[in-house]
């Protein structure tokens, strides 16, 4: 039998060609692809593995629900380790490699500008589902975690009233930190109050015996609290050991994200005011089925569900519910369903969509510390981001691209 | 004036820390010229090893005073036994070993304890100076870190098997000559250098908490201090963790910490440059 090359080159080429077409003919079954980059190990890691929890629950639960668009959804989960490289490589995995139809996660603001550029660049869906500093403004990034003017600007008048005008700022050295301090300054300057100084700390930070010197010479009324990470819980140890806790009272904008009331002992923290978007206590339907539904999966004796965690369930719940509008899940297709203002009904209350911002409209609450748990004192309904919402419009200007910081 | 006492009170504070961790690191490097890079991580499992003696029920002064300097102390031993006795002498192979052991401890503490912070509430309450308050438990750490620089000078000067141990590290073969079994000895001078180093961990573990990695952030200050202070191991420790404890404490309070560390390592620089033997090279150079 003859075969010479230019035979084998047509069959050859006529197999690879059928290969490649049973492949792309098998695709519209394939599930689809959800990366999440979250730090589930290092310093971090008491943000991201509540997050992770929720965030498999949630595609558990659309999987359960016979998946979108008749596909299943794979959940590729990148453990970022606290570390910015492997955010920057991750990124680049999910969006080339994995060709993800939609990447969740980031938990820092500094590893989120790691990854928006990535996402952007290489056309790719990017939900940020944490709360942070407010201001980033891009059509390609939804950003469903609460912002300066929904909680800072809550909190601040209350602490005020509760405990006097002065407030000491200690907060992590990044851009987070830098940003929010300068909004809890606006506000508090607004209601009449004054700063006495704003401390940072970089992450690693364990020893705060000077900074306690320095607030007690200071004597404000209170201090404000928007340390970050597993090292930063030596301040509110070594705070409550000098017995300043009975002294000066505390507000935050990140106590409890990382269960710290329950790493930390109720009288060391007990009395302490945040808030947030979602407590467990928060009453209402759905939060009863999804707490139900979470301890099902993850065990009764789970500890809390925090803010960061509702944040990742309710971001993957918004974007299912864009791409069920959009009936595909192409990224223009999924930005336009979801710039329609899509609302879904969380356990946190209703969370919608704000089209020009890409952020959310959501409930507040503002809670204290009390015996490991969350007391709620006030409710506030419907906020909107009116932090970014002043400087961002996306929809007059789809092409803008930055982060906005506050000047004062 | 009530500052000033608070200021002088954490400078105090910050020279003990550093001497506490520095002082087992002193024994291993110092005097056995074993370049334990796993330094660190003694001191995670000895805060390590006081948590979870607490945890099981043990009163919190005994699982950091006794539990932790009795664990991390066979730690050594062992270590000593099965990695460190086959090289002695080669210095850049017991680096690669103890890097290695480094990370070998990080990732099995990880996979047992997970990688999250824990810690102990400190314990004693607080005190006021004038119109300040501060932890008690500083004063408590200042103590400790006096009685183990005082009781390795006393076991080294006062004691026969302190004797031994500096006649054996000095001339192993002339030790053994005499009737010393210097395997032994070397064995028993790395399980005391890894106690103190468990003591120093679990002393500190209230303060600051305790991870798998939190070695890193101990390593290379213990290393600083032993270097600066040269040969003599005790006044060695004491002048360096003196020198280098009030820099940074004062940094600290003066800019931020960040500048405190900044403010460490340029006295250290400074410091090597001028005096490279450290500081017992040129003065009180006949002491321990």
């Amino acid at each position: 039998m003859s075969f010479n090359r230019r035979q084998f080159l047509t069959s050859a080429a006529a197999v690879s060609a059928a290969s490649l077409l049973s492949f792309e003919g098998a695709s519209a079954a394939d599930p689809i692809a959800v990366a999440s980059l979250l730090d589930l190990s290092g310093g971090l890691d008491i943000y991201g593995k509540p997050m992770i929890d929720a965030m498999t629950l949630a595609v558990e639960e659309a999987n359960a629900a016979g998946g979108l668009l008749g596909r299943q959804i794979k959940l590729i989960n990148y453990d970022t380790q606290s570390s910015m490289q492997l955010y920057t490589q991750f990124a680049q995995q999910a969006a080339l490699k994995d060709k993800v139809a939609v990447a969740m996660g980031g938990i820092t603001s500094a590893s989120r500008e790691v990854i928006r550029p990535v996402f952007d660049r290489f056309k790719t869906l990017y939900f940020y589902n944490t709360q942070y500093e407010g201001g980033v403004c891009d059509r390609d990034q939804f950003e469903t975690g609460v912002t300066p003017a929904q909680t800072v600007e809550k909190l601040v008048p209350f602490a005020m009233k509760k405990w006097g005008k002065k407030v000491y700022v200690v907060a992590a050295d990044y851009n987070y930190g830098q940003i929010t301090s300068q909004w809890v300054k606006k506000y508090t300057l607004e209601n009449g109050g004054s700063v006495s100084a704003i401390e940072f700390f970089p992450l690693d930070v364990t020893n705060f015996s000077s900074t306690i010197a320095k607030i007690q010479a200071a004597k404000p009324d209170f201090v404000w609290s928007a340390l970050v990470g597993g090292a930063h819980i030596s301040f509110y140890r070594q705070w409550a050991a000098a017995g300043m806790n009975k002294s000066i009272p505390m507000a935050s904008t990140t106590f409890g994200v990382g269960n710290e009331q329950i790493v930390l002992s109720p009288s060391e923290c007990n009395g302490m005011l945040v808030c947030y978007n979602y407590f467990e206590s928060v009453k209402n339907a759905a939060n009863t089925a999804f707490l139900a539904a979470f301890h099902k999966r993850f065990g009764a004796d789970y500890p809390n569900v925090t803010e960061l965690a509702m944040g990742s369930y309710q971001g993957f719940k918004l974007w299912a519910e864009a791409v069920k509008k959009a009936q595909s899940v192409d990224r223009m297709k999924v930005i336009e369903a979801l710039e329609t203002g899509i609302s879904i009904d969380a356990p946190s209350g209703k969370v919608t969509i704000d089209p020009p911002t890409h952020h959310c409209i959501l409930d507040v609450h503002i809670a204290e510390v009390k015996d490991k748990k969350f007391n709620l004192l006030e409710d506030f309904a419907q906020q909107k981001p009116s932090d970014t919402a002043a400087v961002c419009n996306l929809i007059k200007n789809p092409t803008d691209n930055q982060q906005y910081v506050i000047k004062i | 004036m009530d500052l000033a006492a608070l200021l002088g009170i954490q400078v105090l504070y910050a020279i003990a820390s550093l001497a506490l961790i520095s002082l087992g690191l002193a024994i291993i490097f110092g005097m056995m010229k074993v370049i334990n890079l796993a330094h660190g991580e003694f001191l995670m499992l000895g805060g390590y090893a006081a948590i979870e003696a607490n945890k099981l029920g043990l009163n919190i002064w005994i699982a950091m005073l006794v539990v932790a300097p009795i664990v991390v102390g066979a730690i050594g031993v062992i270590v000593e036994r099965t990695i460190i006795r086959w090289l002695y002498g080669r210095i850049i192979d017991t680096m690669l070993a103890t890097w290695g052991l480094s990370l070998f401890l990080i990732g099995l503490t990880t996979a047992i304890f997970g990688n999250t912070t824990v810690g102990l509430s400190a314990p004693l309450g607080s005190f006021e100076i004038g119109r300040y308050r501060l932890s008690a438990y500083t004063l408590f750490v200042i103590a400790v870190a006096v009685v183990a620089l005082a009781g390795v000078l006393a076991a080294l000067r006062f004691t026969r098997a302190g004797l031994i141990a500096r006649g054996t590290m000095q001339n192993g073969a002339m030790a053994a000559a005499l009737g010393v079994n210097p395997g032994r000895v070397y064995a028993v001078t790395f399980g005391v250098g890894a106690a103190l180093t468990g003591l120093a961990g679990a002393v500190l573990a209230p303060v600051s908490g305790v991870f798998p990695t939190i070695g890193a952030a101990y390593v290379a200050k213990s290393f600083i201090t032993v270097i600066g202070g040269g040969a003599a191991i005790v006044t060695g420790t004491t002048s360096a963790s003196i020198l280098f404890g009030a820099i940074n404490q004062l940094a600290t309070y003066a800019t931020t910490p960040v500048f405190g560390e900044v403010a460490l390592l340029a006295a250290a620089i400074v410091l090597i440059r001028v005096l490279p033997q450290g500081v017992t090279g040129r003065f009180f150079r006949r002491s321990l």
